[in-house]
């Protein structure tokens, strides 16, 4: 009875499940698909962004120290970031977590972590870039099915911007695909890019930078779906959904103020009220 | 650290030949030859959106039956149009191949560490008129430009849609491979123009070539990619594809599929000397293999100021200007010209590649790694002098290093390791009676 409750906490907060499935896809990648992480760089992100978490929330007022979030952002951040540069990784982990005590609105801070990292080190740095197609067909099918275990684990919840997001991004793809009479192969091959798999469940699904309401998750999934096919087959750059994540992240606010919802708190059992939100995360 | 370079620095290099080539685009013909493409080269000349390509090609056939379509980003003029150099992509491709280094065993007798560098000889490696215009344009098509540079006819074409485009080839004589006017019409969705580039008979000979010259083209385009649909087209079966690009800030890769090192710095027995290509051709089929056939090989990244061992010497700024590297070498006088360019990285890809495992066209992103890599295999000859003490331990040693290497060469290429071990002049024991009877049994 003790274990099944505790078992039932656990999966209340979905974290715990995402940083198993972030921590096997970074061992993976770096002992046998070899896509170019270097360990190095992911512990120097891991201890970095603990650090700025700890300091951040001493600090920033009363709340105290959570581990999961900065693991989730450490863990997404290594898979994602290549740089030939410690230094680049220790800056990433540190713009990662400072943005969340430095850049908020209305109780929430803005931009998700580790996509706020992402995008400014590519902008400012030519040692830092993503490397979007450095996962095997192997290595994706093995993700999807832990990506779908995790939407069955935590019954779904909050999962819309997720979902949302994959429908929406695959249905313009095809929409493409059939304008243009390409074969199926083409958006099929497409939509298997892990960097896109690891953006949809693990960046753009983070409750804290998204809407409030289930309504306002979908339109913002929608919104960031058509920014990122706009800037992936329009004006033909790489990391589309990215910098789209970034570029959609101010409208959130918007979407909160006309569509009013609690704001999430990650150990909130769905039938619990809300209370106010302790110091952050 | 130093003797590790010193001893790379002296080595000599053997290249493996892998030039062979055509175009990204596919082969029409005026008459019923059977054409297809053997393998293309492709230099990607890559700064901001400013993109020079030159295609190389290794023809096969009579030149009057070649013509080539090509799809380009964005509608070019004549200017935008040259014939390059083939002896530069040649020199590139031995710049840039996959090495054989070999050093020597010391005479086990000496005391002291003196690595005897070895100076073993190179490897042999290896004019459209007025009615046919105005029949173009009721047909939908454009004919926007055409001009003959070089031994090359080039008519650039854009058509509404597909069929137009298609019809005014056939209504040319072109012959065109199946599932052409598909592939045609999503790229025509796309924005991209077309040209033809066939081979103007009466200028070849004037100019005195015997083979066809790399056909180069300078355009502004986000778009960092490589069109290979219409190259699958009428291919029997798969195609080999090499792509030199050279830019300012580092290694490029695709972003659309898995970018792989090939296996490298690896021991292999010296039988490997003679038989260099085989050896790389079988690696390559293997990682291609081990892959799922998905992937594009990295085979060489490196600053373009030197190499280390060389397999050929850096491009000087000259040649590289040649190439489109329009960063280097602008105003500078002849002697700098020559000199070694400053700031260019160059990434050489191989791919393998069809319409199945690759349906999408090569996408590529520069990235900040500025890492050095090569291809790299290594021969350790033993010591075959006289020796002057007892070198049964040194041949032991030789036995189980000589072992090691036939393994991993069974491993990177597949071979049976019963042939290889019998390719290998395995040292003939003092005393193999010593050995334990129970260390063979299981090998």
């Amino acid at each position: 009875m003790k274990t099944s409750s505790r078992l039932d906490s656990l999966l209340r907060d979905p974290r715990y499940y995402q940083i198993v499935v972030l921590g096997i896809l970074l061992a993976y990648g770096i002992t046998v698909l070899d896509f170019g992480i270097r360990w190095q760089n992911a512990l120097i992100i891991v201890t970095t962004a603990l650090t700025v978490q700890f300091l951040g929330t001493r600090y920033s007022g009363p709340g105290r120290f959570d581990p999961l979030s900065p693991l989730i952002t450490s863990l997404s951040l290594t898979l994602l970031l290549r740089t030939d540069l410690v230094s680049i990784a220790a800056l990433a982990a540190t713009l990662a977590i400072g943005s969340k005590f430095l850049l908020r609105y209305n109780g929430k801070h803005v931009f998700n972590p580790a996509n706020f990292a992402l995008v400014s080190l590519m902008i400012l740095s030519d040692h830092a870039w993503v490397s979007s197609g450095q996962w095997g067909s192997a290595a994706i099918s093995a993700f999807v099915l832990a990506c779908l275990g995790f939407l069955v684990l935590t019954r779904a919840r909050r999962a819309e911007t997720t979902i949302a997001f994959i429908i929406l991004y695959a249905t313009m793809l095809f929409a493409r695909a059939i304008w243009l009479d390409d074969p199926f192969s083409i958006p099929l091959h497409q939509v298997q890019n892990g960097a896109l798999l690891i953006f949809a469940f693990f960046m753009i699904s983070d409750p804290k930078t998204t809407p409030n309401t289930a309504t306002g998750r979908v339109l913002y999934a929608a919104l960031v779906a058509s920014v990122a096919y706009t800037i992936q087959f329009i004006y033909y750059q790489p990391n589309g959904p990215i910098l789209a994540l970034i570029l959609c992240a101010p409208v959130v606010p918007l979407i909160d103020a006309v569509l009013h919802g609690r704001i999430y708190r990650w150990e909130q059992p769905d039938d619990q009220p809300a209370n106010p939100i302790r110091g952050v995360f | 650290m130093r003797i590790i370079v010193t001893i790379c620095a002296a080595a000599i290099t053997v290249a493996v030949a892998t030039t062979a080539q055509a175009f990204c685009g596919f082969y029409v013909a005026r008459a019923d030859t059977s054409l297809f493409n053997k393998a293309s080269q492709v230099v990607l000349v890559r700064d901001d959106n400013r993109t020079v390509i030159t295609m190389a090609n290794d023809f096969e056939g009579s030149v009057k039956d070649f013509a080539v379509v090509i799809p380009v980003p964005t509608k070019i003029e004549r200017e935008q149009i040259n014939v390059g150099d083939r002896a530069i992509v040649d020199h590139l491709d031995a710049y840039t191949a996959p090495r054989l280094v070999e050093y020597f065993d010391p005479d086990p007798c000496m005391r002291y560490e003196n690595y005897k560098m070895s100076q073993d000889s190179a490897f042999p490696s290896s004019t459209v008129t007025r009615e046919s215009a105005t029949a173009a344009r009721s047909l939908g098509v454009v004919i926007e430009a055409s001009y003959t540079v070089g031994e090359y006819d080039i008519l650039i074409l854009s058509a509404k849609e597909s069929g137009g485009l298609i019809q005014w080839l056939k209504d040319n004589d072109y012959r065109l491979p199946q599932g052409a006017e598909k592939v045609v019409d999503s790229y025509l969705k796309q924005d991209m123009r077309f040209f033809v580039a066939k081979v103007n008979l009466a200028e070849q000979s004037k100019l005195g070539y015997q083979y066809l010259r790399p056909l180069q083209i300078a355009y502004e385009s986000n778009k960092f990619m490589l069109p290979i649909r219409l190259g699958t087209l009428n291919a029997k079966g798969k195609q080999e594809l090499y792509v030199y690009a050279l830019t300012r800030s580092g290694r490029v890769e695709t972003t659309n599929y898995r970018t792989v090192k090939m296996p490298s710095d690896t021991y292999v027995p010296e039988f490997v000397q003679g038989e260099f290509a085989e050896f790389y051709r079988s690696m390559f089929d293997r990682q291609v293999a081990a892959e799922n056939e998905r992937a594009v090989f990295l085979e060489y990244a490196w600053d373009m100021n030197w190499c280390d061992p060389c397999a050929a010497d850096p491009l000087s700024q000259q040649d590289l200007r040649k190439l489109g590297v329009f960063w280097v070498g602008g105003q500078s006088s002849n002697d700098s010209l020559s000199m070694p360019a400053q700031d260019v990285f160059v990434t050489r890809l191989h791919v393998r590649y069809d319409s199945e495992h690759f349906p999408e066209d090569l996408v590529f992103q520069e990235t900040g790694d500025r890492q050095n890599y090569q291809g790299r295999y290594i021969i350790q000859r033993p010591f075959n002098g006289e020796s002057s003490c007892d070198i049964s331990q040194y041949q032991t040693e030789l036995r189980d290093r000589q072992e090691r290497e036939a393994q991993q060469l069974a491993n990177l290429t597949g071979w049976n390791i019963e042939d290889i071990r019998k390719k290998i002049p395995f040292p003939q024991l003092a005393e193999p009676q010593n050995e334990p009877w129970w260390k063979r049994i299981w090998g």
